[in-house]
Parts: C-alpha cells; sequence; structure tokens
C-alpha cells in the first residue's frame, strides 16, 4: 500500500503542472504569417505565443466578424477550472496519505478516476462548445461574409484536435505540457489502484 | 541555312574579340562571364543574401542598402536630403535633422560610408557617412536601418577625407577637401596662398554612439583628400592624402596639378588627444547644429552649438609629418596589418606604398626633407615600402581581401587590378564597366576583410542596361575574389552615384534588426496608444489631431471644426504590433509630404486648408483587403465659422 500510496500522490500532484503549463495550443499558419501565429490555452486565461499574438489574432479576426479572444475576466472557466484542478489534486494527495497509511482502501483512488475522467470530458465539452460558438457567432456587420457551397456561412470554428484549413489559414490545434502532465498523473494514479489492489489481495491471502 | 549564317557570324564575332582580348587572359576573352555565374549569384526566393552591402548615394544624399551576390536593393535610407517617400525632412519629428547653420538645408552629398568596429574588426553597431557640401557626418542605426544623429563640421568645406573610423570607434573623422579662411573671413580669394588652411576634425564616439567634436587640427590650406586609420601596430595614427599643395585658387585642373608630389599626412592623434585632454588647445568660436533623433520620444531635436577646441600641430610634439607622395594621390588606404600605408596617385601610373615602421624609423632618425608651415615632411625613400608598377591609368582606390592582395580601381583605364603586398607584382586584372571609381570588399578597410567578393562602382554606364534616355543609373560590377583570378559575375544598377560603400556578413547584423517599435515604448507627446486617446485641441489657429490606424480604419475619421487658416498638425500613431505592417497618411492639397508610418511609431504632418469644403485624406501604404476604405473626411469652415471641433468614428464621439 505505500507504493501505491505515493503514486496517488505523485499523480494528482502531476495535476498541478496545469498551473505552469498550457493545456492546449492553436496555431494559425498562412503564407503571410511565415511565424505562425499561435495562442497558448492555459487553466486560468489564454496568451499569445508571441506577445502581440493575441492582437494580431484578433485584428484578423475583426474582417469576418469573430468575437475578440477572451480576457479571463470574460470567462467563468477561468475562474472555475484552476479551483476544479486545485481541489482534485489535494483530493487525490489526501487519499494517497489515506492510502499510504492503510486507512482506506485502493478503490477509492479509482474512485477519484472516474471522477477526474468525467470533469475532464466535461471540460472537453465546454471548451468544443466555446470553439464552436468562437467560430460561427459572428458579428452581423462582420466585413467580409462567406458562405460554404451550400450558401450557409463559413463556420470559422477550429478544430477540437488535430488540423484543419480556415479559409487562407491553416488551424492547428493540439493539447501541450499541460495536458500531457495531467494524462501521465491520471494513468500513475490508474498504476496506484492496481498496485494497491494486488498488495491488498496478496496480504488477504 | 540560317542557322549555319547565325553561328558563322557568332564564329567571327568571337574570333574578334578574343584577338581584342587583354594580353593577360589565357585564352578566354577578357571580362568573360564565368559559365556558372548565373548559379552563383542567384539567390532563390525566400532565401537571403550572404552579405549587406551599403553604397552611398553621392548627389541622393542618401544611403542604399542592397544584397550580395544578388546585387538586389533591400532599402534607400534617407540621410542628408528630403525623402518624401516616408517623409523624411518633411514631417515634423524629422525636419529638425536637416538644420544647420545655414538654416534647413533639404539636399546633401552623401560620400563615404564606414561601420563601426571593435579591435579592427566589423561590429554592425551603426553605420556612419560624411556629406560632403555642407559639412556634416551622420549616424546611422544598424538595428532600425534609420538615421540617428547628424553632426554638422564647423569652420570645414568639402568635407571629402570622412567619415573614417579608427579600430575601436574612438573617432570618426572629417578632413576638409576644399581649404578655406579658418575661421570664416572676408578676404581677397587670391589671398589663400599660406591664408587658408584645412582642419581636420576628430570626433569622439560615446558608448551609445553619440558623437561629439573633440578637437579640430589646424592644417596647412591644402586639399585632404581621402583618409584611413591606421591599425594593428599603426593604431593611435591617421593618413590623409592631400593635393593642391600648390595652393591654387583657380583653374585648379592645372594649376593644382603642378607639383611633382603631393603628400600623405600622418597625424598621430593618440598624442593629440592626450595634449587636449592635459588642457591643450584653444577654444575658438563655431556654429554648428547637432542633431539628435530620439527613439523614446520619436523626434529629433536640434542643439546649436558655439565653441571648438582647436590644435596648432605644430604646438605638439611629433603629432603631424608629411610623407610624400606622388600625384595628387586620391585615395589612402591602410591595409589589414596597418603596416602598409597606399597612396593612389591619380596622375601618375604608379602607386606609392609607404611602409609605417619605416616611417618611425625616419622620424626617430630625423630624416627630414624640410618642412611645410613648420610640419616636417619626411625624406620620400625613408617611407618608401614600394611601388606598383606600372598598374594601369588613374589609379583611385585600394582594397584588401585579408589574404595579402590588396585590388586597386584605375578611372582612366578602367580596370581594377589585383597586386600582392609585399612584393608589388600584379596579379590579375579586369575591365571595369565603365571608369570605375570606388570599390568594396566587405571588411576591406578593417583588420579582418571577407574575401570572397568585390565590387566596383562605376562612374559611366552608357551601354550596360537597356537605355532610359540621357540620365542613367550608375552600374556597379560583383566580382568573385576567391580564387587567383577576379571572376565578374554581374551587373547591377545603382541609385545615386555610389562614393564608397561598406559591406557586412548578414549574419552579423540580421538578427538584432528590430521588426517593430513598442506601442508600451512610446513616448512621443502627441502620441495616442489607443483608439480612446484619439482627439481634436485647439490652441489659436493651431490644431492639433491625436490620430491613430490600425487595419483598415482612422480613429477619429470624421473630423470638425477646422477653419481656411489653420494649421492642422495630423499626430498619427500606428496601432499594429505586428512585422511590415506600416499605414500611410496623405491629406489633399498638403504642402508637405505624405507619411509613412511604421508599427507603434508617431509621425506628424501639417496641413494648411485653404479652401472650405470636406475633405478627404487616406492611406497611402495597401495593408489590408480593406485598404481601399481606409479614409476619412475633414470638414474645412470659414475663417469666422464657429463650428465647434468635433470628431467621430462610427459616428460616436470618442472619450
Amino acid at each position: 500500500m505505500k507504493k501505491s500510496g505515493i503514486l496517488m500522490i505523485i499523480g494528482s500532484a502531476l495535476l498541478l503542472g496545469l498551473f505552469i503549463y498550457p493545456l492546449w495550443n492553436i496555431q494559425l499558419e498562412a503564407p503571410q504569417y511565415p511565424d505562425p501565429l499561435g495562442m497558448n490555452i492555459y487553466i486560468n486565461g489564454i496568451q499569445g505565443e508571441e506577445e502581440f499574438d493575441i492582437q494580431n489574432i484578433d485584428g484578423i479576426n475583426h474582417y469576418i466578424g469573430m468575437k475578440k479572444i477572451p480576457t479571463p475576466a470574460e470567462m467563468w472557466e477561468f475562474n472555475t477550472f484552476p479551483i476544479v484542478i486545485g481541489g482534485m489534486a489535494a483530493l487525490g494527495a489526501l487519499l494517497g496519505i489515506l492510502g499510504f497509511f492503510r486507512i482506506i482502501h485502493p478503490n477509492w483512488f479509482l474512485g477519484w478516476l472516474i471522477l477526474m475522467t468525467f470533469l475532464g470530458i466535461l471540460g472537453m465539452m465546454d471548451f468544443n462548445n466555446w470553439l464552436t460558438d468562437y467560430g460561427t457567432d459572428l458579428d452581423p456587420k462582420a466585413i467580409m461574409k462567406l458562405t460554404d457551397s451550400e450558401g450557409n456561412p463559413l463556420s470559422y470554428k477550429p478544430p477540437l484536435l488535430g488540423s484543419q484549413k480556415i479559409l487562407n489559414f491553416t488551424a492547428h490545434s493540439y493539447p501541450r505540457a499541460g495536458a500531457y502532465l495531467m494524462f501521465v498523473g491520471m494513468l500513475l494514479t490508474l498504476v496506484a489502484w492496481w498496485i494497491g489492489k494486488k498488495a491488498n489481495e496478496t496480504m488477504a491471502k | 541555312m540560317k542557322n549555319i549564317f547565325k553561328i558563322a557570324v557568332l564564329g567571327v564575332l568571337g574570333l574578334f574579340i578574343q584577338s581584342c582580348g587583354n594580353d593577360e587572359s589565357s585564352g578566354e576573352k577578357s571580362g568573360a562571364i564565368t559559365s556558372n555565374a548565373a548559379e552563383r549569384v542567384y539567390v532563390a526566393p525566400g532565401e537571403h543574401d550572404e552579405y549587406y552591402a551599403f553604397l552611398s548615394g553621392g548627389y541622393s544624399g542618401n544611403l542604399t542598402v542592397y544584397g550580395l551576390p544578388s546585387g538586389r536593393m533591400l532599402k534607400e535610407i534617407p540621410v542628408f536630403s528630403q525623402f518624401p517617400t516616408n517623409g523624411y525632412g518633411y514631417s515634423e519629428e524629422t525636419v529638425p535633422m536637416l538644420n544647420t547653420s545655414f538654416g534647413f538645408v533639404p539636399w546633401g552629398d552623401s560620400h563615404h560610408p564606414d561601420i563601426s568596429q571593435t579591435e579592427g574588426e566589423l561590429d554592425g553597431r551603426w553605420i556612419f557617412i560624411n556629406e560632403n557640401n555642407t559639412p556634416r557626418i551622420a549616424r546611422i542605426s544598424l538595428e532600425t536601418f534609420e538615421t540617428e544623429e547628424i553632426i554638422e563640421i564647423p569652420h570645414s568645406a568639402g568635407n571629402h577625407s570622412s567619415s573614417f573610423i579608427t579600430e575601436n570607434t574612438e573617432y570618426v573623422v572629417a578632413g576638409t577637401r576644399f581649404s578655406v579662411p579658418y575661421p570664416q573671413e572676408d578676404m581677397a580669394i587670391d589671398q589663400m596662398k599660406g591664408n587658408f588652411k584645412g582642419p581636420l576634425t576628430f570626433i569622439a564616439v560615446g558608448e551609445d554612439g553619440r558623437m561629439n567634436i573633440d578637437f579640430q587640427l589646424k592644417m596647412p590650406g591644402f586639399n585632404y583628400d581621402l583618409s584611413h586609420p591606421g591599425r594593428g601596430d599603426s593604431h593611435g595614427w591617421f593618413f590623409f592624402t592631400t593635393y593642391n599643395t600648390e595652393e591654387a585658387h583657380t583653374m585648379q585642373e592645372v594649376n593644382a596639378s603642378q607639383n611633382d608630389k603631393d603628400f600623405i599626412a600622418a597625424v598621430n592623434w593618440k598624442k593629440i588627444q592626450e595634449y587636449v585632454e592635459n588642457g591643450g588647445g584653444e577654444e575658438i568660436a563655431a556654429e554648428y547644429a547637432h542633431n539628435v533623433f530620439d527613439h523614446s520620444t520619436q523626434a529629433a531635436t536640434t542643439t546649436m552649438k558655439n565653441k571648438v577646441l582647436t590644435v596648432d600641430p605644430r604646438e605638439v610634439e611629433g603629432a603631424v609629418y608629411f610623407m610624400p607622395t606622388p600625384k595628387s594621390p586620391h585615395g589612402c588606404d591602410v591595409d589589414p596589418s596597418g603596416e602598409y600605408i597606399v597612396g593612389n596617385g591619380k596622375l601618375s601610373t604608379d602607386l606609392t606604398v609607404h611602409s609605417f615602421s619605416k616611417m618611425l624609423k625616419a622620424i626617430e632618425n630625423k630624416d627630414f626633407d624640410g618642412d611645410a608651415y613648420g610640419i616636417p615632411i619626411l625624406n620620400f625613400d625613408s617611407t618608401l615600402a614600394g611601388t606598383v608598377k606600372e598598374g594601369g591609368l588613374g589609379p583611385l582606390h585600394t582594397e584588401f581581401d585579408g589574404k595579402g592582395n590588396a585590388y586597386t580601381t584605375f578611372f582612366i583605364s578602367s580596370e581594377v587590378v589585383k597586386w600582392k603586398l609585399g612584393t608589388w607584382e600584379v596579379l590579375d586584372r579586369q575591365p571595369s564597366y565603365y571608369s570605375v571609381g570606388h570599390l568594396m570588399i566587405p571588411g576591406g578597410n578593417s583588420r579582418e576583410p571577407y574575401g570572397k567578393y568585390m565590387i566596383s562602382m562605376n562612374k559611366i554606364t552608357k551601354d550596360r542596361y537597356l537605355p532610359t534616355g540621357p540620365e542613367l543609373e550608375h552600374s556597379a560590377q560583383l566580382y568573385d575574389i576567391s580564387g587567383e583570378k577576379m571572376e565578374l559575375l554581374l551587373d547591377f544598377p545603382t541609385h545615386g552615384e555610389p562614393h564608397y560603400a561598406a559591406g557586412i556578413p548578414a549574419e552579423k547584423i540580421k538578427s538584432q534588426s528590430k521588426k517593430i517599435y513598442r506601442l508600451d515604448e512610446n513616448e512621443h507627446e502627441y502620441a495616442a496608444t489607443s483608439e480612446s486617446e484619439t482627439k481634436m485641441e485647439r490652441d489659436g489657429n493651431e490644431v492639433h489631431v491625436y490620430m491613430t490606424t490600425v487595419r483598415s480604419h482612422f480613429s477619429p475619421d470624421n473630423l470638425e471644426g477646422i477653419k481656411v487658416g489653420d494649421k492642422v498638425f495630423f499626430h498619427v500613431t500606428n496601432l499594429e504590433q505586428d512585422f511590415d505592417v506600416p499605414h500611410g497618411f496623405a491629406m489633399i492639397g498638403a504642402n508637405t509630404s505624405e507619411l509613412l508610418i511604421m508599427p507603434g511609431q508617431t509621425k506628424t504632418i501639417t496641413w494648411e486648408p485653404k479652401k472650405e469644403g470636406v475633405w478627404p485624406f487616406y492611406c497611402t501604404d495597401f495593408c489590408s483587403a480593406l485598404h481601399q476604405e481606409m479614409q476619412g473626411y475633414v470638414r474645412v469652415s470659414g475663417q469666422n465659422s464657429n463650428v465647434p471641433l468635433k470628431w467621430t468614428l462610427d459616428d460616436e464621439e470618442i472619450n
């Protein structure tokens, strides 16, 4: 149980990487931007990859009527996510300590992981909804109104994951270090549960 | 049949050209282009050139930037001349750059660029250039490629033996090619002999590049034509060629060409610097402008100065000597080791090379042949290192490749000649088209030349390009000098008249080149750093408009309350922070020029409306797909109307 408790503590502590590293990154590439414009999405706000990237992305987007990239104050998620992530990391560490001293059963670890996965999926759905809104809820006074072959307004939604051509830009959307640390952490908690369960079974014999 | 005829004609032509070739040519016709020349100068789309070359514009007053080996022009940097292309010399911020003691001078004659050095190597901080007509020296930043400072040289005339730089950028020198009364006074022209002087000005350069006249050396009234500093062992000395030691005041082409030898003046500036530091020299009245462009306020200011320190060379023991040099020498070039000083006697067929170490010995042994106005003349043979015999006709300038070879241009015989330092033998000669003046090897006047390319700058173009009426751009030629023989690779037109150039490997300065000016560092007095700060203010009949530009609108774009007889200042700030997104500003009927405003910059133009009506202004630089829409209106009311000031964007008042 000692080993599994330690792994649980480490695994949930890795969530804290999200406070340092970006969760996601979206890059926009075009012939006249040989250095792509990019934005890093953190759990507490969005920052340009280069200092003036956000200003320049907003500048391009205003032609097609997209909203400006939101500041932390403009999105509840940037206040809520840090609380959720911090809370889950603390809860995971607490469970790890209790497991270390054999106060609780390792199945609690699995319970934490299921909750975390559920929250993660909720977060991704919310992120996707925001991308959709950002790419389709356009200013009716937009300078350029483009339609697809069926005559419907074009969506400028960047992909949730992967690369996609949007007008003259190619958008690349991929996870970054913060997300990878979270995945590794969650994997460690799964391992913690597995080792703890095995140890318990051995002891029971 | 037709083809056979063509081949036959070509064959005959080929034979004819071959037979006209130089005796040097080893079976190939002279000036023949090597078969793969095109590949060697081709810079593929999107690739960068290996070298920056900065060519002076002569009577354009500017400095043009080219890439080598492609010969493509990259930029024209306005220095001494108004430049309506971007408003230099017209915008309120830059007008002071062209102030002098003679008032505002809109034109200049730029000659010799020189890149700052550290320990004898190009360091790529700044490039300096002289103005010949109204004597001035300018300093240009190699981060922004813009003129940052111009200092006027008082008591000087024909500022030609300039702007050469000592090997740690201690001094930039400015010599006098046309001797004048010193200080100026009313006297009969034919009283020149003995009464005119040729002051040599030593300008100290600070760590931040700031220029300040340290002292003027009161030299005899000869024409100080060109100069170069010593390097290595000869660091601490400066060498100037002179002509018109006859001191002729008229018909100089004859009367200044009588003496068999003129001089190279050797100046021990370290001794004079010490003398000055210890309180030597005499302060005399002078009137000169010092113009500095401040990048934080983004505006130039002029300070008029009224004193200069003058030093009589005879008062400083061992400071100045004359070395006799045939005949009316033009170029004065020092090899990378600092041992050899080449005097290019433009009316001689030979090149005279003096030895620095022999010169020191001659001074020690007091090997003098009399004096000129109290300055010792060293015995000719005692300083002579050697002579390059029969190099050609009319030698002008010499550069070095760092591999022990020198390259000299011959104006009259129109060729570049390669010769060996130390043995003085001619190794190669190539024709140059036509009447070559200067030549340049990147770093060729430093301790570390980059001996791969050489460009020759020609004075006469004739048939080299498609004719463009009587006026043609001058031609330059690029040679590959990495092998034993010079190989002509490329011809390219150059803007104005290049008198000398400076080159530097692109890698040395490419990465320090600024992309934008930061808006948060903009301390311009009239900057509006966001649209909410844009406004109009009236002060008597002056109206200040704080305006911004961003793709693709002005703020404000509707202006009312301006009257006939007002003087309107448009202070335009470019809010962009993206590389290469300038905006322009043009106002109908303005008697100034347009503005071209870089990202983060504020520039100002004045407009004095003369007619009532509604007058448009617009952006002149195609900035986006909505560039055509980037315009606005100014309502101009009668002189006595009481239309209030009103400024709006999208019909909303801004506050």
